[in-house]
């Protein structure tokens, strides 16, 4: 009787192992296959462009060459392309976290004529093809001179992001009224209200939005593609695809210019990753 | 007496307006956004739609023609139709993976293992990577000649195909890169999707005798068809918008087989200059997604369990 029971656990144990073991095998090699990408690209950047075409391909350099960087930066300018992408993308998401908390603190918490609907068709908004919006856009900012400018990337992005002002609106849903009935009663502002106690309490929210645009503001490739030509306002976006453009097979350097554009986004990722999951569960599933 | 019931009179004059003005103060605040929707999505939806009934070139008037934009798209020309069935089979590439890849990873880390925190942030990093890193790191690994994909594939004696240049496999060799950037997005809906079915479920089922692949197939699954079906609609919607990888990967080639729409209507705008024929396919585009998406919606009322 007793050792039945003893049987069953053990053999309750080892199923277990089997099934963890079974998860840990199924999950290196698929893990295996999203990193081996990426090893490939660091490991080709530091290679000679004779070594990068040997067969069998060397895993790592035999003699690592910083050749590839150096001519991203000294031939190319490629310290002027991060400057760009770094100056587009905080003054844009700098400027959309003003508006949509403003806005989103707007449609949470005050009252005012046409507010549903309004809400509704900024919402509506989200659902509009790029493709649709894109070509007039380019006609009126060529108009305005406004092309070959770092505007056209920088302006729409502050004003008119639907996706943020949803995002936080939720967000603000579930913090609680009472402070800020407390605050009103004691003679504070609307305006009051949201930089005081509204804002400090967004701060994760505001987190996750900025990540978020910061990630797409510099991963962008086709806004700067299209309002941009001349080669000191490009971004690093930009300055990749030229690298492709001039040397079409010259691996080395054209993974040594993918490191390049990956690494920033990525030190922001690994900072900040837990907001990014919160971002993706929270507009996906709500929305 | 009088003069108190005056005063209150004022007091509360004041009071009301002051609660009037109140009523408006919310436009202040949602006004920079009003302001942008309006300058940057609805006047340019306006603008595009006049457009595509117009012939323009950007330098000499636009000139009116009416639907002729329209009518010599569908009927006059051949590549539009070759790039939105390129379009549409590039989505039927990714769909099928993009569902099930992303679940098998969800299913295997909602279980409480060692390192799963690690192998999560493995999963992001696609994600992260803007496409034309993507698009040429995959450029290099797809090279016939020197690629790592055909070499792994010679250790087992398959001879692999110059991948983006050959007309058949250059199509689906971009779908994958497409599924393989959207692997950690999608496992994260999924994982959010499997929080919110109850514990009671598989333990009473257990109680029943069933096993942990009848749990999967028909607790597990059913619950997630709302996960599903959105990732579906997501995976549709973004495959229709894809331009960076395409330009980054095959510019459209072999003899535009990965020629897709988006791209097309780039070289339409901003290589021949026909603002307005670009424009109409722009609207063909949103009517297409619309009709897709109105279709996936009706068909959810087979599959979906709400």
């Amino acid at each position: 009787m007793r050792t039945a029971r003893v049987d069953r656990v053990a053999s309750r144990r080892q199923q277990q192992l089997l099934a963890n073991t079974i998860t840990h095998i199924l999950l290196i090699v698929l893990g295996l296959a999203a990193l081996a990408p990426f090893w490939w690209m660091i490991s080709t950047s530091f290679k000679t462009e004779f070594e990068a075409f040997q067969i069998p391909p060397t895993w790592l350099p035999l003699e690592p060459t910083l050749e590839a960087y150096g001519d991203l930066f000294l031939n190319q300018p490629f310290g002027i392309f991060l400057y760009n992408s770094v100056k587009i993308a905080v003054l844009g998401v700098g400027g959309q976290l003003i508006t949509s908390s403003l806005a989103a603190f707007a449609f949470a918490r005050l009252d005012f004529p046409g507010k549903n609907v309004l809400f509704i068709i900024v919402l509506s908004t989200m659902m509009v093809p790029y493709a649709v919006t894109v070509i007039p856009l380019y006609i009126v900012m060529h108009r305005i001179g406004w092309v070959n400018t770092h505007l056209p990337l920088i302006v729409p992005a502050m004003l008119s992001s639907a996706y943020g002002t949803f995002l936080l609106r939720q967000f603000m849903f579930s913090l609680p009224v009472e402070l800020e009935d407390a605050a009103r009663i004691d003679g504070c502002s609307s305006f009051g209200i949201y930089r005081r106690i509204a804002l400090p309490l967004m701060k994760p929210a505001l987190a996750t939005l900025g990540v978020f645009s910061f990630m797409a503001s510099w991963n962008n490739f086709f806004g700067p593609f299209i309002f941009l030509d001349r080669k000191y306002l490009f971004t690093v976006q930009l300055g990749v695809a030229l690298v492709q453009r001039q040397w079409y097979t010259s691996w080395p350097r054209l993974m040594a210019g993918s490191v390049v554009v990956t690494l920033p986004v990525l030190l922001v990722f690994l900072l900040l990753q837990r907001y990014f999951v919160r971002g993706i569960s929270l507009t996906g599933i709500k929305g | 007496m009088a003069q108190s019931q005056a005063l209150t009179r004022l007091a509360v004059r004041t009071k009301i307006q002051e609660i009037r003005w109140h009523r408006y103060e919310g436009y202040l605040f949602v006004a920079p956004l009003i302001i942008g929707i309006v300058a940057f999505i609805f006047l340019p939806i306006a603008a595009s739609l006049y457009m595509s009934f117009n012939k323009w070139d950007m330098v000499s008037p636009p000139e009116l023609v009416g639907l002729k934009n329209y009518a010599r798209l569908v009927s006059r020309d051949r590549l539009f139709w070759k790039v939105l069935g390129n379009t549409f089979k590039y989505a039927g590439w990714i769909i099928v993976p993009s569902v099930t890849f992303p679940l098998i990873l969800a299913a295997l880390l909602d279980r409480p293992i060692r390192m799963r925190y690690l192998y999560r942030l493995a999963f992001f990093l696609p994600l992260v990577t803007s496409v034309v890193a993507v698009g040429l790191m995959f450029r290099w690994l797809y090279d016939g000649e020197f690629g790592l994909i055909n070499y792994t594939l010679s250790w087992v004696g398959i001879d692999g195909p110059n991948w983006l240049s050959d007309p058949f496999w250059a199509m689906p060799a971009v779908a994958m890169v497409t599924v393989w950037q959207g692997l950690g997005y999608n496992m994260v809906l999924y994982l959010a999707g499997l929080q919110g079915i109850p514990d009671h479920l598989h333990e009473a089922a257990t109680i029943d005798g069933a096993g942990p692949f009848s749990r999967f197939f028909r607790i597990t699954i059913p619950l997630l068809t709302p996960t599903m079906f959105f990732i579906l609609v997501m995976s549709v919607i973004g495959t229709f918008q894809t331009f960076g990888l395409i330009y980054v990967m095959t510019q459209g080639g072999p003899i535009n087989s990965t020629n897709v729409y988006i791209y097309y209507l780039w070289q339409m705008a901003f290589g021949s200059s026909k603002m307005g024929y670009a424009s109409a396919m722009a609207w063909i585009l949103a009517l297409v997604i619309f009709t897709v998406t109105m279709i996936q919606v009706r068909l959810a009322r087979l599959w979906v369990h709400y």
